[in-house]
């Protein structure tokens, strides 16, 4: 009977030893947490995908708790989640949707035939892409492999956004080895669709819709929501309110 | 070993000769799982070199007060009751006093509660017969050596990531030919230490 009783009792008193010990410690060693953090984390969808920057939802209500991070990051949530968020916080929000651009019409000519592994970030080791425009498009579509949501299709080799799809994660922005995708309020209509940094005459050789910093648009918008940052147009869309005059003074065709 | 082993040749042999990963198979889970970015291998390791150590410490009395000679039977049951137990604590202790490293160590804490290379070290130096501070040498050895063996692989496996490699052996086929090689050259500390 004690072959099989002692043995027992050592297991369940062991047990109950490490059982208490840790009950204990939990109780004793407890870290207060920021219930808020807990209210948070039901707010969020739980798909832990990563496109608020942190490393799941639990680490990114973690952040929203500890004020390091703002409740809009959630882009499968999207609006409702960072409403809901804001009512948490006991802030408003005014989160407006938010989509991915890419600043280049592609209209340069190929400058070689480029035949390697159909990746931008592999062609554009290649003497900086094929095309003459050493900032454009290369267009084999890392960005598309990147959208988590089927959002970005190729079409004749030019990126198209559905922005009905689009959740703004910006997953595509960062693959882009010409980083020439942003995420921007879907509310801004006007867009340079130009990001070659060089001067006028380089920049026309190459591209037929190209930003040559002219500054036409600038003298044309009222609200002085454009300014010329190495030799592209950049839209201010806080300031903008989609007039389109700098569309009509644009002889270029690079704002759309 | 006997008792007279010295504790250099434990720590080497748990680092070279005994290597947990490259010669025992223990721990396998780990080495391919977390093991493709350098320094998520060293915090794996970290963490697993801290738990071994106290696992050793407190498995190693159990077993010689408690257990030996009538439950030694009891050696697996209670070995992975107490180390389950001791993650635990570990986990809430630093996330209390020490929270740099609780965030640091993060989710691979929680992992190595059923990491078979801590039981493992713990069932070893009790078949190798090891006193308690060698036990506890054989342990911070087999730590290191585990964490020789991640950052070595987490090496190679950068390398394969712009190998050109076959796409029938892509993944998991060609990371385990590498970790068979990585082993094999291994084999060639067999002979030094104990």
């Amino acid at each position: 009977m004690t072959a099989i009783l002692l043995p027992v009792i050592t297991v369940t008193a062991i047990g109950l030893i490490a059982g208490l010990g840790l009950a204990l410690a939990a109780k004793f060693m407890a870290v207060p947490t920021d219930e808020r953090e807990a209210q948070i984390r039901e707010c969020l969808p739980g798909a832990n995908c990563g496109a608020c920057g942190y490393s799941g939802c639990d680490g990114y209500a973690a952040a929203i708790a500890n004020g390091e991070a703002e409740p809009d990051k959630c882009a499968p949530g999207g609006v409702s989640t960072a409403k809901a968020l804001g009512e948490v916080l006991g802030i408003e929000i005014s989160s407006t949707p938010k989509i991915a651009f890419i600043a280049c019409q592609k209209n340069s000519k190929n400058k070689y035939e480029y035949t390697g592994k159909p990746s931008c970030l592999s062609a554009s080791l290649v003497h900086g892409g094929p095309l003459e425009c050493q900032f454009g498009c290369i267009g084999l579509g890392d960005c598309a492999t990147a959208c988590q949501f089927g959002a970005i299709t190729l079409q004749d080799g030019k990126v198209v956004i559905c922005e009905d799809i689009c959740t703004g994660c910006g997953a595509c922005a960062a693959v882009c080895p010409k980083s020439l995708i942003s995420v921007i309020p879907k509310t801004s209509k006007t867009r340079v669709l130009c990001s070659n940094c060089h001067k006028g005459p380089s920049v026309v050789k190459v591209c037929t819709t190209s930003c040559i910093a002219c500054g036409m648009c600038v003298k044309a918008c009222e609200n002085e929501a454009i300014r010329l940052e190495n030799n592209v147009a950049v839209i201010d869309p806080d300031k903008c309110i989609n007039c389109g005059k700098c569309k009509d003074a644009c002889k270029r065709k690079a704002i759309v | 070993m006997n008792n007279t082993t010295s504790i250099v040749s434990i720590l080497l042999a748990g680092i070279l000769t005994n290597n947990m990963v490259l010669s025992k198979f223990l721990g396998i889970c780990p080495f391919l799982g977390v093991s493709k970015k350098v320094n998520t291998a060293f915090s794996m390791s970290i963490a697993v070199t801290l738990v071994m150590v106290i696992a050793t410490a407190v498995t190693w009395p159990i077993y010689t007060y408690l257990l030996y000679p009538n439950f030694t039977y009891l050696e697996t049951v209670v070995f992975i009751l107490v180390i389950a137990a001791i993650v635990q604590l570990i986990e809430v202790f630093l996330k209390k006093f020490i929270k740099p490293i609780y965030n640091a160590l993060g989710i691979y804490l929680p992992l190595i509660t059923t990491n078979c290379a801590v039981l493992g070290i713990t069932m070893l130096n009790i078949t190798d017969e090891l006193n308690f501070v060698q036990s506890l040498f054989n342990a911070l050895g087999a730590g290191l050596g585990f964490m020789l063996a991640m950052i070595l692989f987490a090496g190679v496996r950068s390398k394969l990531d712009t190998a050109d490699i076959p796409e029938f052996l892509k993944g998991l086929p060609i990371t385990l030919i590498a970790a068979a090689l990585v082993a094999l050259s291994f084999l060639g500390f067999a002979g030094i230490g104990g």
